[in-house]
């Protein structure tokens, strides 16, 4: 039974969730290799596109790993790294697309769509309250208009 | 009469929307930007030279003339696709044509590689790093540069050069940039 609890205690600890990173490639310092992490997760791989650097199998994303941790390790700011592969790259690297005039659309489209419609039904709400239950306005009919519409129904009723 | 427009609104910014869509559904997001690094300096490298060779590649050659500069592998099927043509313009020696090999499983597939189909280059480096090739914002291969005289890069070819590109863009720019 022992036996059986540390086998199970080894198997859960191993079945850590699957990394891209390679042993060879993490950095000594923990906190350098954090922030590597982090960097990584922002960066798209050029190859394969929806995937960050951290997370792709590919040769590409392998090298710009190592990069990354490179230019962490001599002291680039992690601003500075992305910064560098956005030179060579273009925003294209980065998964989450910067704001920019370009993209004031992408980003706050949604959020003014939201405002329009939300204003739209307030004054939707706000007028209908304001305008009286039907008929509230009209005036009562005329005698002759009553002597009318009496005629109009006897006749109606005649031909029926 | 102004308030019932006001209801059609939504109606056009729902218009709007869809040609947007539209507009973007129709862009192959595979195709990649060639223009980020147009008219920069490309980046000082020095790349060691293919297994059993003395002379590797250096930012220095390729600086002075004209030239292409192209990235290539044993593993890119692609590649074979213009080695004939590249093969071409060194028999007539049309333009330097500088190598960068990179991301080879083992150093004697390159040289396999060019002794069986033969070797068209002026130079070649091989990137063993990738730190050159994330420098030229590489994807894929082949990638072909245009690098003018003083070092700036004037144009990026993604995929095979063929006749057609040749003779459609990358022959004009190369003749007006030797003009300059």
């Amino acid at each position: 039974m022992k036996k059986f609890m540390i086998v199970l205690a080894a198997l859960v600890a191993l079945s850590a969730p699957a990394l891209a990173v390679e042993p060879d490639e993490v950095l000594d310092d923990p906190i350098l290799e954090q922030r590597a992490r982090e960097v990584s997760k922002d960066l798209r791989c050029v190859v394969c596109q929806n995937q960050s650097i951290d997370d792709s199998d590919s040769g590409i994303a392998k090298k710009m790993r190592v990069l990354v941790r490179d230019r962490i390790s001599q002291g680039d700011s992690n601003q500075e790294v992305k910064d560098y592969l956005v030179s060579r790259y273009g925003d294209f690297v980065l998964l989450k697309p910067p704001v920019k005039a370009k993209t004031l659309i992408l980003w706050f489209g949604p959020a003014v769509m939201v405002v329009i419609g939300l204003i739209g039904i307030i004054f939707y709400y706000r007028r209908r309250a304001k305008e009286k239950p039907e008929n509230a306005g009209a005036k009562p009919l005329s005698p002759q208009e009553k002597a009318r519409l009496e005629a109009l129904l006897k006749e109606e009723g005649n031909q029926s | 009469m102004s308030s019932r427009l006001f209801f059609f609104i939504p109606l056009v910014l729902f218009g709007v929307l869809v040609i947007y869509f539209a507009v973007g559904l129709t862009k192959d997001p595979s195709k990649l930007d060639t223009k980020v690094l147009l008219n920069q300096p490309m980046g000082e490298f020095k790349l060691i030279p293919v297994k059993g060779r003395t002379e590797g590649l250096t930012s220095e050659d390729v600086k002075g003339e004209v030239s292409l500069v192209n990235f290539f592998g044993s593993w890119c099927v692609a590649c074979l696709q213009e080695h004939p043509f590249f093969m071409k313009l060194a028999e007539k020696n049309v333009i330097p044509l500088y190598g960068v090999d990179w991301d080879e499983k083992n150093p004697n597939d390159v040289v396999r590689w060019l002794a069986r189909h033969g070797d068209p280059y002026t130079k070649i480096g091989v990137d063993v790093t990738g730190e050159t090739i994330i420098d030229w914002g590489i994807t894929g291969a082949p990638e072909t540069f245009v690098v003018d005289k003083e070092g700036l890069i004037r144009y990026k070819h993604l995929g095979p050069i063929t006749q057609r590109s040749w003779n459609e863009t990358l022959w004009p720019l190369i003749q007006e940039l030797r003009k300059q």
